[in-house]
Formats: C-alpha cells, sequence, structure tokens
C-alpha cells in the first residue's frame, strides 16, 4: 500500500517535471535542453549568458506565465474538483456544480459585451464566479425540510440555467464582428493570452483557497460520511461545508477568470488520484494537484503544437481525458 | 451518566414523542423496542443532539446536552448507525480513525496514539484482518462491527444504537450483541434499538418498551416484556416460553 503511494507521488512529480522541461522546449520557436539549462543556470547564479535574446523572450516571456498559468489552472480545477467529489459524497461532481463557471462566464460575456479590456474580462469573470456561487449558496441553504445537500445540487442546476440564459442573451444582442468571436473563444477556453499580471492576479486567490483545504485535509474525510454521523463524530457540518464552498469556488474562480471554460480537468483528475491512493483527501488533494497541473501542462503543450492555429483546451481535454479515464478505470479494482 | 426527563421529541410543528422519562448508568445496557414509527429514531436522533429537543430536559454527566458543543458531546456518546455501505472506498482502518476527530482539533490529523487507539478497537471487534479491506466491499455483519469499533476509538461511554441488529444474518447478529456485553462489561453504557424481543431478554437489563411515542413500560425485560405489552405495541399474538436454562424466548402465533 505505502510503496504504491509513494510511487504514485514520485512518478506524478517527474512526469509533471519532465512535461514542464518539455513545454519550454517545444513550439513554433524550439529552445534545445542545452539553451534552456544554459538560460537556467545563468538565471540562478545571476549571471549574464551569451544565449540569443529570442531564447530569453520566448522562454520567459512568452512560455513562462502560460506554463504557470496551466499548472495554476491545472491545479486548482483538480483540488476544486476533489474537495467537491468528497463533500458531495459522488465521484461524477465538478467544480462546476454550484454554477462557479457559469457565473465567470457570464462575467466575461458581459466584460466583453461592455467592451473592456483583459484585466476587465478577468476581473469580471471572477467577480461573477464567486457572486454566482454566493446566490446558490445563499438561496440552497435556506431551503429547508429538504437534504442539505440535494438542495444545493438542484439550486446549482436551475440558477446555472437561468444564467446559461443571460449568457445567451448576451451573446444575441453582442455585436456579431468582434464582440461574438471573442465571446466565443473566450467560452472555449484558452491559456494563449495569459500575461504576468493576470497570473499576479489569480494567484492570490487560488492560494487563498488552497490553504484551507490543506488545514482540515482531516476533516475533510467526514464530509463524506451520512450527515448525522459526521455530527456525531464531532463535526459541525454546516460550517465545514461552508468553508468547503467558499475555498473550493476561490480556486475555481481564480482559474476561469484565467483561462476560460476548460473542462473535464475538474471532473477526471480526482478521479484518477483516488483509483491511485484511495479517497483520504490528505493523502489525494496533493495527488489530484500534481496530476491536475501535469495533465492541463500536457493538453495546453499539444494545443500549441499539434496545427498551426491554436486548438481549444477544452476539446483535447476531452479527446485526451476520455480515453485516459476509462483505461484507468479499467486497470483499477477500486470503486471509486 | 444520561438522564432523560419529560422528553418531548419531534419535528417543529410535529411531535413524534413525548412524556419520555428514564436514564441510564455507566455498563447498563438498555434495550429499545417499538413498531416502525414509533419514534425510536428520532429518540435517538434528540439524544445526540442531531435534532433539537420539543421540551423537557436530557443531561449528561450532570451537564445539559445542549449546553455542550458538538466535540463534547460526540467525546462522550458514541452514535452507531445502521450500516450502510459508504460512498467512497474508505480502508476499514480509517473508517474507524474517524472515531478519533473529536479529540483532534480543527487543523489536526491522527496521531500515533489515535492510530494504536483504532487499532485497539479493532481488536476488541476482533476485525483486526480487515484492516486495510475497503469499507465498501466488506459484508454488511463486518460494516456493522466496523461503525461499533469506530464508535469505541471514540472512547464514548455512551453508545447509542439505532437497530445495530438490523439486516444481519443471525450469526452476525449473536456476535452484535456479544460485543455489546462486552463493552458494558468495560463500563460503557449502551442503549441500543431493536425489532427482535428477544435482543433484550439476551443482553439488556432493562427494556423500554415505546408505543406511539409514549413510554408503555420500562424495566427489567422479563417484567415488562410480556405478552400483554406485545401485543399492544405489535398487534400480534405472542407467548413468552421460558427456555429451561433461566432465559426468555417470544414465540408468536400466526392469526387465522
Amino acid at each position: 500500500m505505502a510503496s504504491t503511494r509513494t510511487l504514485a507521488y514520485a512518478g506524478a512529480t517527474a512526469v509533471l517535471l519532465a512535461l514542464v522541461v518539455l513545454a519550454f522546449a517545444v513550439g513554433r520557436y524550439p529552445v534545445s535542453l542545452r539553451e534552456l539549462a544554459a538560460l537556467a543556470g545563468a538565471l540562478l547564479t545571476n549571471a549574464p549568458h551569451d544565449l540569443a535574446s529570442n531564447v530569453d523572450t520566448v522562454v520567459l516571456q512568452v512560455r513562462g506565465p502560460r506554463v504557470l498559468a496551466a499548472l495554476l489552472v491545472g491545479a486548482s480545477l483538480a483540488a476544486a474538483g476533489t474537495a467537491y467529489q468528497g463533500m458531495f459524497r459522488n465521484p461524477l461532481v465538478s467544480p462546476d456544480i454550484l454554477g462557479v463557471s457559469t457565473g465567470a462566464a457570464l462575467g466575461a460575456v458581459l466584460a466583453i459585451f461592455l467592451s473592456l479590456g483583459a484585466l476587465g474580462i478577468q476581473l469580471f469573470a471572477f467577480a461573477g464566479g464567486l457572486a454566482a456561487v454566493a446566490l446558490v449558496y445563499g438561496v440552497g441553504s435556506r431551503l429547508r425540510g429538504h437534504d442539505p445537500l440535494l438542495a444545493l445540487v438542484l439550486t446549482g442546476v436551475v440558477i446555472g440555467t437561468l444564467l446559461g440564459s443571460a449568457i445567451a442573451l448576451l451573446k444575441y444582442l453582442a455585436d456579431p464582428t468582434n464582440q461574438l468571436p471573442a465571446i466565443t473563444f473566450w467560452l472555449l477556453g484558452s491559456l494563449a493570452a495569459v500575461a504576468p499580471g493576470d497570473l499576479a492576479i489569480a494567484a492570490p486567490f487560488a492560494l487563498a483557497g488552497l490553504a484551507p483545504m490543506l488545514l482540515l485535509r482531516w476533516r475533510m474525510n467526514l464530509l463524506a460520511l451520512p450527515d448525522d454521523e459526521a455530527r456525531a463524530l464531532g463535526v459541525n457540518t454546516r460550517r465545514l461545508r461552508a468553508i468547503v464552498v467558499a475555498a473550493a469556488t476561490l480556486m475555481t474562480a481564480a482559474a476561469v477568470a484565467l483561462s476560460g471554460i476548460i473542462g473535464w480537468v475538474g471532473l477526471l483528475v480526482p478521479h484518477a488520484a483516488r483509483l491511485l491512493v484511495g479517497p483520504d483527501f490528505g493523502r489525494l488533494l496533493p495527488l489530484a494537484m500534481l496530476i491536475g497541473a501535469a495533465f492541463l501542462l500536457a493538453v495546453d503543450t499539444l494545443c500549441r503544437t499539434l496545427a498551426t492555429i491554436e486548438v481549444p483546451p477544452g476539446v483535447l481535454t476531452a479527446l485526451v481525458g476520455t480515453p485516459v479515464f476509462l483505461w484507468l478505470f479499467a486497470v483499477s479494482r477500486r470503486p471509486w | 451518566m444520561l438522564a432523560v426527563e419529560n422528553l418531548a421529541v419531534g419535528f417543529p410543528g410535529h411531535s413524534v414523542g413525548r412524556a419520555l422519562s428514564f436514564s441510564l448508568a455507566d455498563g447498563e445496557i438498555l434495550c429499545v423496542l417499538g413498531p416502525n414509527g414509533s419514534g425510536k429514531t428520532t429518540l435517538f436522533r434528540t439524544l445526540l443532539g442531531l435534532l433539537a429537543r420539543q421540551g423537557g430536559a436530557i443531561t449528561l454527566d450532570g451537564t445539559a446536552l445542549e449546553d455542550l458543543p458538538r466535540a463534547a458531546i460526540a467525546r462522550r456518546v458514541g452514535y452507531v448507525p445502521q450500516a450502510h455501505a459508504g460512498y467512497f472506498a474508505y480502508s476499514v482502518r480509517e473508517m474507524v480513525l474517524m472515531g478519533r476527530t473529536a479529540h483532534l482539533g480543527a487543523f489536526g490529523s491522527p496521531s500515533l496514539r489515535d492510530r494504536a487507539l483504532a487499532d485497539a478497537a479493532l481488536e476488541t471487534l476482533g476485525i483486526e484482518a480487515l484492516a486495510e479491506r475497503p469499507f465498501t466491499e466488506i459484508s454488511g455483519g463486518e460494516r456493522q462491527l466496523t461503525l461499533i469499533a469506530r464508535a469505541l476509538a471514540q472512547e464514548a461511554r455512551l453508545l447509542i444504537m439505532d437497530e445495530p441488529t438490523a439486516s444481519l444474518d443471525f450469526g452476525n447478529q449473536v456476535r452484535v450483541l456479544e460485543r455489546l456485553v462486552q463493552l458494558a462489561a468495560r463500563g460503557i453504557a449502551v442503549l441500543f434499538s431493536t425489532h427482535d424481543p428477544d435482543h433484550a431478554f439476551l443482553c439488556a437489563q432493562r427494556a423500554l418498551l415505546l408505543a406511539e411515542g409514549r413510554v408503555l413500560a420500562l424495566g427489567p425485560p422479563r417484567e415488562v416484556i410480556r405478552s400483554d405489552t406485545l401485543e399492544r405495541m405489535y398487534r400480534v399474538s405472542v407467548r413468552i416460553v421460558a427456555t429451561g436454562d433461566g432465559g426468555h424466548s417470544c414465540l408468536p402465533s400466526l392469526g387465522g
């Protein structure tokens, strides 16, 4: 058992590091491993280097933010998905279950509709995600006399549909020559346009969401029990659920505001990690984040190298994710 | 340990039981009998502080239940629900470890001592061989023993068990009752419900008979479990037969 876990962590870390190197090396302007090593050495020792200035620009300005964004978004979506699957006691739940992505999408679409800049879109998306979940949680937790989780999920579905209609309305009203394509591309998701400043805004929120999950990693397990049992074991489930929703929402909203909507990662990666190390949240969370980061980095690297035009990552996550998931599910005998 | 006085249980606007009074001493086994819908589960949920009481008083070690925070209740009272399949494949050891939660800080994880206590609980229940098995894959009887082990790891001095023998085969029912007697011998008070009056004869010092949310009778099983009380509760005719070795058993007769 213990060795399987060590192997899983070590394997995921090694794959992630290899992917980071690969992501810096490949692309329209290939950078050799020797050049990468020389640049890394120069940066670490703060010494000048004799590489072409293109290498410097491509690695640090172009690929650097994009690689970091892929890692941040992948890890955040995977962490939020892990927390929600445990909390909703359902392995088919994705981070979007309470409407955070739909809310973020509405925020972004509104910002594009109002002709705001990139920063405006990011902030509107982030705020939209938080507002949508606040609305769902506020309404859902007031519906007494029902199973609290079911009330939350159903409220999420209903309000998500409402927000979807609002998005449709804005698309209908948007200028078809420049706004509508921008909306469509945002909704497809992309890491192509991530600037260092965007990362600086998203990262603190993602970390703020991660902190409570790490601190509460033991208690998170008890949310997977029936409510009465968890409470009888001494857990204030209502408060714990509120914290988890807030944390997962911060992480997802920060990720979606950065990348647009990228599906599959938050649904698939927690599964894969659970198949490898079991459901204990303290062991599961770090592995899910490693796999999520590696998975999205691999997908994004493929997106920008497969063809002369960029492929939307949401399309590739599904293409890569579905067979990988089916394979994992087939080779493992663990039920979830 | 536990004192219940003139307790009313139910939901706002919907009374399920009232005028319930009884107490439970350390090491005592009290068996609650009653037909479906007589308020057993509602009573238990109220005693655990999971449901607000509608009147009366519950005191635990002399302190009113409502003055105790969740974790403080959990350090005294363990809840053994009916065995369920679980949602995720936590191992039996992990399930039992969850019993230690009330003893940990909000951000704490189980220490080596917590793990040792969980292992000791597994041994007491005789299921240490199952420790690494997924809870989702073991049998119903093994699950029930796991949940009892969890309450034991909780170091609760009162166990509240909601039909711990429901849906178990005959052998597992007996094994669960044997464990109850063993735990009571350690000074743990046990409050359990069952649909089989024979279980009260087998292991309980006292039986509490509930009918329509009221106490029908409370006392030693041999005194309160009689043809007339059982007929009033269950509306079937029953004979109580002596087994010759000092035991008793209920024998229903089928009506025409």
